[in-house]
């Protein structure tokens, strides 16, 4: 049954509800019918080959990209056309970016503080404090005063997530996060990652580390086509894989 | 052989003609010489061709009467006025057309850049239209456009077209009502003062709230309200203490109130038409240069649109931005001297039109009026780099 | 899960593809666009409706004189008539086959230059840069057995402003590079000269160096020469041009990596051939677009010289609109140079478009008068 759109509801329902979700673009028919349900403290890990729809399904539950056909309910608002629907869900849902997407022309800490300030209202004291907390979090608090090209992808990408988790977030979506990432620096952001997870955190992570996904995943995604072809717990998906699609990108992908 | 016949370790001596450092001193030698010998030929017949014609040299023209009037003059000029203030005339007319040329350039210029990026294809196919068609016309042929198109057929002076009963177009000009400021009036101009001081403070003192506690006062309207309100209140005080001077048809002609010429508004409309062009396409590849996960990154974390806008497109547009708008503020400055096609009385057309065929003294009139235009471009150099190193210390 | 096909794709909702769905998004996707497009309409209307009833619907096409214009529309009767000499100025009737002749062998002789599989480019170009302009210059001016004497006082119209932009652009080039290299020599003397050059004559405007070729170049040389007009505005333009050029190419210069003025330098290549084969021809490729834009400046700048008596396309319109037997028609006459100029400008910015995109990005010049 879904919920009714007015009500918002606490943390019994499920954090994420797509209910037969399409998108286009143009005639590109790019999401086929997604219906997925993700539950509190959940981690889902999303894998499929390029182009797979994967990136337009976790941009469409913050609103960057818009659905067509379906409902997609966030911690109980619905996103619709309406805009403080919008607002308030992305101030519930961080988001993490393959190219990490740090704003240029701020130190570390100002880019922190920046939404906790402006869309939250806080006062820049309390925000630069929470600012380091974080900042400790990710191992990086020595780079506050930096610019983010005075800093390796690696502590980028850290202070990506740093920045994210100021705004205390319920849910944290992660966008091939270390795909950008020369193969030494990808220790360093996967274990930050991880101790999220430890934490409790909702987190719904595409990428390509099967390593990562099978320490950190409840549930795991096969994605392709713009359709979920294949959805199981870990370790039934990595060692009874049902679907021959899933089995070909697993070999694909487990062999080196 | 085991060890080496010492001769053979001096080092090599090659001819004097192929060692790099002697060519290169050679050459350089060379050419200060063609430069001078080229220098020395062109002066020694410039002498004598000006003794020829004997055209005086040195500056002392400059002291001399002028003897011709000026239609535009921002400090006092008459006839008898000197060489050197019809200078000045020219100058500062200069100035103010390029002032306020750059100033009407940039607004049309950033709005034809906004529209551009409009997701309204109409207004985005529109301003695209208006960059391509005023970028590839001529800018003289437009001020003639302008000019003769449009201000020479306004009617004489006793067919005006009357605006308000105060404006009066005609193809002398726009003549409107000079302000004549009466005793009591400094104390409007120091309420104004004050509330300028009072903004400020406003200002100062709401961020600071908001640093402190988070919680957002809305300075704009507020400071708007206190700028009108208070030189209101103060007018209302001491009675309005300001009359008008409105132009009064005598004869053929206006007299009374002041006048913009039509040479002005031409020059003014054309130069601030035609810059714009070229400042909205800056603005324009300014705005895209900033990538589109910064905005996506701005709005997953809560960021409205406006404040995206504010705190993370704009500062990084601005900094691509800037230094070709600079380049085109020069532009217009150095365009402004096409007002010579039009007679408007700009530094160019009264000094090395008028005064440089009233005194035959070329090479003074155009080395000054060179060494204007130089000035201008030297301190807009200077400024975009104290801009540019100013950016990048912030970034390394 | 049993296996399934693939998913059939469906198609998307009506209202968000097609020609309904363009309309849609593009133009009434909220209530401030929807009051935009119609702001924008509304604006059109009121703008192109009029000058359109002018230029075309009431316009005059046919006739001979002042007297086959009505007063509704445009009298582009004017323009016929005058168009001869709107496009060759005073240059004599009987002569003008002349100017014909030599812009067809312009275009002519440029075309190998475009055709990609055109392999003896290097002829083409010997003839284009050495060889025509001798054979241009005795066309036009003549003077000699067969070609009658036509001065430069002459030339004017369309013809005269090609000939300045023409050799503006063609001088401008090389000269602009050897200033590019100069500005970047090891040796302080040459290095001085060039930047002193470059920056006050990019200091001031065009008008200046116009004025000063026109009336302190005579006064250089010695009494008794005669310097041809003409000569004096073509010195000065290109010398104008020539240093806008010279930073374009400073520009490309500076883009090309160190390494490969080390790799020619290792290989044992002198300075010029080092430029000429290695480093010049990758920085002019890299600022091509800049290149068309300073030619496109220049073509719009050669109608400085109706300020100082020369009567180029504008100039020559400028004065036949205030000939008696005409007078009343100036618009007609701008909108008929404004579109000429727009004509060649906008060709010759979309072909640099057409370029850029070809060799990917280019580097803006600061020139954009």
């Amino acid at each position: 049954m879904p919920t009714p759109i007015n009500q918002v509801q606490e943390s019994s329902g499920p954090m994420i509800q797509m209910m037969g979700v399409h998108k286009w673009f143009g005639e590109f028919h790019v999401l086929k019918d997604i219906n997925l349900t993700v539950h509190k403290g959940e981690r889902i890990v999303v894998c499929g080959p390029s182009g797979s729809g994967k990136s337009t399904m976790i941009r469409c539950m913050n609103r960057l990209e818009e659905h067509q056909r379906g409902r997609i309910i966030v911690d109980g608002i619905e996103l619709t056309n309406d805009l403080t629907h919008i607002e308030r869900v992305r101030r519930e849902v961080g988001m993490v970016f393959q190219q990490f997407n740090l704003f240029p022309h701020l130190t570390v800490t100002e880019n922190l503080c920046l939404a906790p300030i402006w869309a939250r209202g806080m006062p820049r004291v309390e925000a630069e404090q929470a600012a380091m907390k974080y900042l400790e979090r990710v191992h990086i608090p020595e780079q506050a005063h930096k610019y983010p090209s005075q800093l390796s992808g690696g502590q980028q990408q850290r202070v990506a997530i740093a920045r994210s988790l100021c705004m205390n977030p319920k849910i944290m979506l992660f966008d091939e996060p270390t795909s950008a990432l020369d193969p030494e620096m990808i220790k360093e952001v996967l274990d930050v990652m991880i101790s999220l997870a430890e934490e409790g955190m909702t987190m719904i992570v595409i990428t390509h580390e099967m390593g990562f996904a099978r320490t950190v995943a409840d549930r795991m995604m096969f994605m392709d086509s713009g359709e979920i072809i294949e959805e199981n717990v870990t370790s039934e998906f990595f060692n009874n894989p049902k679907s021959e699609r899933t089995k070909l990108f697993l070999s694909q992908i487990l062999s080196h | 052989m085991a060890v080496e016949n010492k001769e053979t370790l001096a080092p090599a001596r090659s001819a004097i003609w192929n060692d790099t450092r002697y060519r290169m001193v050679f050459f350089q030698v060379l050419v200060l010489g063609a430069v001078v010998a080229f220098a020395a030929f062109v002066i020694s017949n410039t002498l004598d061709n000006l003794e020829r014609r004997g055209i005086a040299s040195g500056f002392d023209f400059l002291s001399s009467t002028a003897g011709f009037g000026i239609l535009m003059h921002l400090i006092d000029y008459s006839e008898e006025s000197s060489y050197g203030t019809a200078f000045l005339v020219g100058l500062l007319n200069t100035l103010l057309v390029s002032a306020i040329g750059v100033v009407f350039a940039t607004v049309l210029g950033f709005t034809l850049g906004i529209c551009r990026l409009s997701r309204n294809w109409l207004v985005s196919r529109v301003a695209a239209t208006y960059v391509e068609v005023i970028r590839n016309i001529p800018l003289l042929l437009q001020i003639f456009f302008w000019y003769f198109a449009i201000l020479v057929p306004l009617p004489f002076p006793r067919q005006s077209i009357e605006i308000a009963g105060v404006f009066f177009l005609n193809n002398r000009g726009l003549q409107f009502p000079a302000p004549i400021f009466m005793p009591g009036f400094w104390v409007i101009q120091m309420a104004f003062l004050i509330a300028i001081v009072t903004v400020i403070l406003l200002i100062r003192w709401a961020a600071r709230r908001r640093e402190l506690t988070g919680r957002r006062f809305h300075s704009f309207y507020a400071s708007i309200g206190i700028l009108m309100v208070a030189p209101l209140i103060a007018a209302i005080i001491t009675g309005f203490p300001v009359s008008w001077d409105i132009p009064q048809l005598k004869g053929f002609n206006f007299e009374g109130g002041l006048v913009l010429i039509p040479e002005f508004g031409a020059l003014l409309v054309a130069l601030s038409v035609y810059t714009a062009a070229f400042i909205g396409e800056t603005v324009r590849a300014g705005i895209q240069s900033v990538s589109q996960g910064q905005i996506e990154a701005a709005y997953s974390l809560g960021l409205k649109p406006a404040q995206t806008l504010r705190l993370v497109i704009v500062p990084q547009a601005l900094r691509v931005i800037i230094p070709p708008l600079t380049s085109q503020y020069l532009n217009l400055t150095k365009n402004s001297s096409l007002a010579v096609a039009i007679a408007y009385p700009e530094l160019v057309s009264v000094f090395a039109g008028t005064i440089l065929n009233q005194t035959g003294q070329a090479i003074e009139v155009i080395a000054m009026t060179m060494a204007v235009y130089l000035t201008i471009s030297l301190l807009i150099s200077l400024f975009m780099n104290w801009y540019n190193r100013r950016v990048t210390l912030e970034r390394r | 899960m049993p296996e399934t096909m693939r998913r059939p794709d469906l198609p998307p909702p009506v209202t968000t593809v097609g020609l309904l769905g363009w309309i849609r998004q593009n133009l009434f996707s909220s209530p401030l666009q929807i009051f935009l497009t119609c702001v924008m309409i509304a604006l059109l209307y009121t703008l192109l409706a009029p000058f359109v009833k002018w230029a075309l619907i009431n316009a005059n096409w046919s006739g001979e004189s002042r007297e086959d214009c009505t007063q509704a529309g445009a009298c582009w009767v004017f323009i016929k008539v005058r168009l001869g000499q709107f496009i060759y100025g005073f240059y004599p009737r009987a002569e003008r086959w002349r100017v014909d002749t030599t812009f067809v062998l312009l275009i002519l002789a440029s075309l190998p230059l475009f055709v990609p599989s055109f392999t003896k480019k290097v002829w083409a170009g010997v003839f284009l840069f050495i060889l025509y302009p001798f054979i241009a210059y005795t066309l036009l001016v003549g003077g000699v057995p067969g070609l009658p004497l036509v001065e430069t006082q002459l030339w004017g119209g369309l013809m005269l402003t090609l000939v300045v932009a023409g050799i503006g652009i063609a001088t401008s080039l090389p000269i602009g590079i050897v200033l590019a290299l100069g500005r970047r020599s090891a040796m302080p003397v040459v290095r001085a000269i060039c930047i002193a050059f470059i920056e006050v004559v990019r200091g001031v405007p065009l008008i200046t160096i116009l004025f000063m070729a026109s009336v302190m170049f005579p006064m250089f040389l010695p009494q008794g020469v005669n310097f041809d007009k003409l000569l004096r505005v073509l010195i000065g333009v290109s010398l104008f041009a020539s240093a806008y050029m010279a930073e374009v190419v400073r520009g490309g210069l500076q883009a090309i990596p160190r390494g490969q003025y080390e790799a020619a330098a290792a290989m044992g290549l002198g300075y010029w051939k080092m430029m000429g084969l290695v480093i010049l021809p990758q920085a002019l490729r890299i600022v091509i677009p800049g290149i068309v834009n300073t030619f496109i400046a220049l073509f719009k700048d050669t109608t400085l010289v109706l300020i100082i008596g020369l009567f180029d396309l504008l100039g020559i319109i400028q004065a036949a609109s205030t000939d008696p037997r005409w007078l009343g028609y100036a618009i007609e006459g701008y909108v008929f140079a404004g579109f000429v100029f727009w004509i060649f400008c906008f060709s010759m910015s979309r072909f640099s478009m057409g370029l850029e995109k070809k060799l990917g990005a280019g580097e803006q010049s600061g020139w954009a008068m």
